[in-house]
């Protein structure tokens, strides 16, 4: 979706604040968010797509004033009520009205270290054949959906050429919608800046997109 | 606050908005069941203690030294550093993009906070605030300025958008001046910035 996630390119936002202390967490109450965040995603109701959906889709104004952790609160809130966990009512008010809602796994603490150290990988193998090959020329399609996407607004309609096949990846267009992984293949896509940014660009840049094979023409 | 008015105010009248919404989240995912307060805790102090930067150093040193490693690197990144024994989330696809005098990689999300954690640790807040992610992209030589990075003007730039589950890790030049020494000394020159792409890796001067 076209929403206030989608940053590359944008001006305006002033230089970059670099702190100098740098701490992992700057209250308690972000090392909660950070931690309750994990440990209901390590419950299996929802998928990284759902969550990074969840909270793409806050209000521009509301993405662009919220702090990292708020946005991160904001979209386990989101994901725990369409999940049908928790109810609106229930977060209004800031307690459990009714029982609980079945679950498929909780997260124990004497499992953190196994399931951080599996992680998520996305990577599945198909049938398929890979369609493009490192050095070829492709063009990123002109795609606006209204459900989530990876193909940044900055990268789309632009031609440029492989660099890397990275094996076939769980496409998050459809993952996050509940429509299963459907896996397809997926390519780092090397654009000139000046393609990316027109004339003026510095000649020297060069950026890319890691980019699945929907996402994609030969040009 | 009046006496008087104490029962208009619970424990939490000093906790700002965010607060209470994480603190109400939180009991309400714990008395559900959903959540195991203890697992919180260990996550947390995972990424507060026992994973950063250090870990990427040891990565980088180790390339630096051994050139079947950096081979291994180039070639399979995700096991190589696993061989180190820095696995798992945020971290299950590496790549590892190396500098050269004529070109400098830099790493971005600019669609959310893409990073690889078991390397990197958690990313800074610059790197996953707005002013980052929509220049990283457009003006990577005006965002190496900012963080005292002046490059030749003829190095390439080349920019990585991880808008995928790749997770890039920048091997950074090693400085000159530092033959012979050992893997230990020389993780000690590498900067998180400089495995994101927004520093150099130090000089062995700076650290004597």
């Amino acid at each position: 979706m076209n929403g206030a996630q989608d940053l590359g390119g944008m001006m305006g936002f002033g230089p970059i604040t670099i702190e100098h202390d740098e701490p992992w967490f700057h209250a308690e109450w972000e090392r909660r968010a950070f931690g309750l965040t994990l440990a209901m995603g390590a419950t299996g109701s929802w998928n990284i797509d759902m969550s990074r959906h969840a909270r793409e889709s806050l209000p521009p104004g509301e993405y662009l004033t919220s702090s990292y952790y708020e946005i991160w609160t904001k979209g386990v809130e989101k994901l725990v009520v369409a999940a049908g966990l928790v109810s609106g009512e229930e977060l209004t008010c800031g307690q459990s009205l009714v029982g609980s809602a079945p679950i498929k796994r909780v997260l124990k603490p004497e499992d953190v270290p196994a399931v951080l150290a599996r992680g998520g990988p996305t990577e599945r193998p198909i049938e398929q054949p890979a369609r493009f090959a490192v050095g070829d020329r492709v063009r990123t399609r002109n795609l606006n959906p209204q459900g989530h996407t990876r193909l940044p607004r900055y990268a789309r309609g632009r031609t440029g050429v492989v660099e890397l096949v990275h094996g076939a990846h769980v496409f998050p267009d459809a993952n996050a919608h509940g429509q299963g992984e459907q896996p397809q293949w997926l390519y780092t896509i090397c654009f000139s800046g000046w393609e990316l940014w027109g004339e003026q660009a510095d000649p020297t840049v060069s950026v890319s997109i890691d980019a699945w094979e929907n996402y994609l023409e030969s040009a | 606050m009046g006496k008087d008015h104490h029962h208009d105010h619970d424990d939490h009248s000093h906790l700002s908005e965010i607060e209470l919404r994480v603190r109400a989240l939180e009991s309400i995912l714990v008395e559900k069941g959903y959540v195991d307060p203890a697992a919180i805790d260990a996550l947390v102090e995972t990424y507060e203690v026992k994973v950063g930067p250090r870990n990427g150093a040891k990565v980088v040193a180790k390339a630096w030294s051994d050139p079947a490693y950096r081979e291994w690197l180039r070639t399979d990144a995700t096991a190589a550093i696993a061989a180190l024994g820095f696995i798992g989330r945020q971290g299950e696809h590496m790549v590892a993009v190396e500098n050269t005098p004529d070109e400098h990689n830099m790493v971005v999300c600019t669609l959310c906070s893409c990073y690889p954690w078991p390397v990197l640790g958690l990313p800074p807040v610059w790197y996953k605030s707005a002013p980052y992610r929509s220049r990283a992209v457009l003006d990577p030589r005006g965002v190496l300025a900012e963080f005292g990075v002046h490059l030749p003007k003829t190095s390439r730039i080349r920019v990585w958008d991880s808008t995928a589950e790749v997770r890039y890790l920048v091997i950074p030049m090693r400085p000159e001046g530092t033959e012979g020494m050992s893997e230990e000394a020389l993780a000690e020159l590498v900067t998180r910035d400089s495995m994101i792409g927004t520093g150099l890796a130090r000089q062995p001067e700076a650290v004597r």
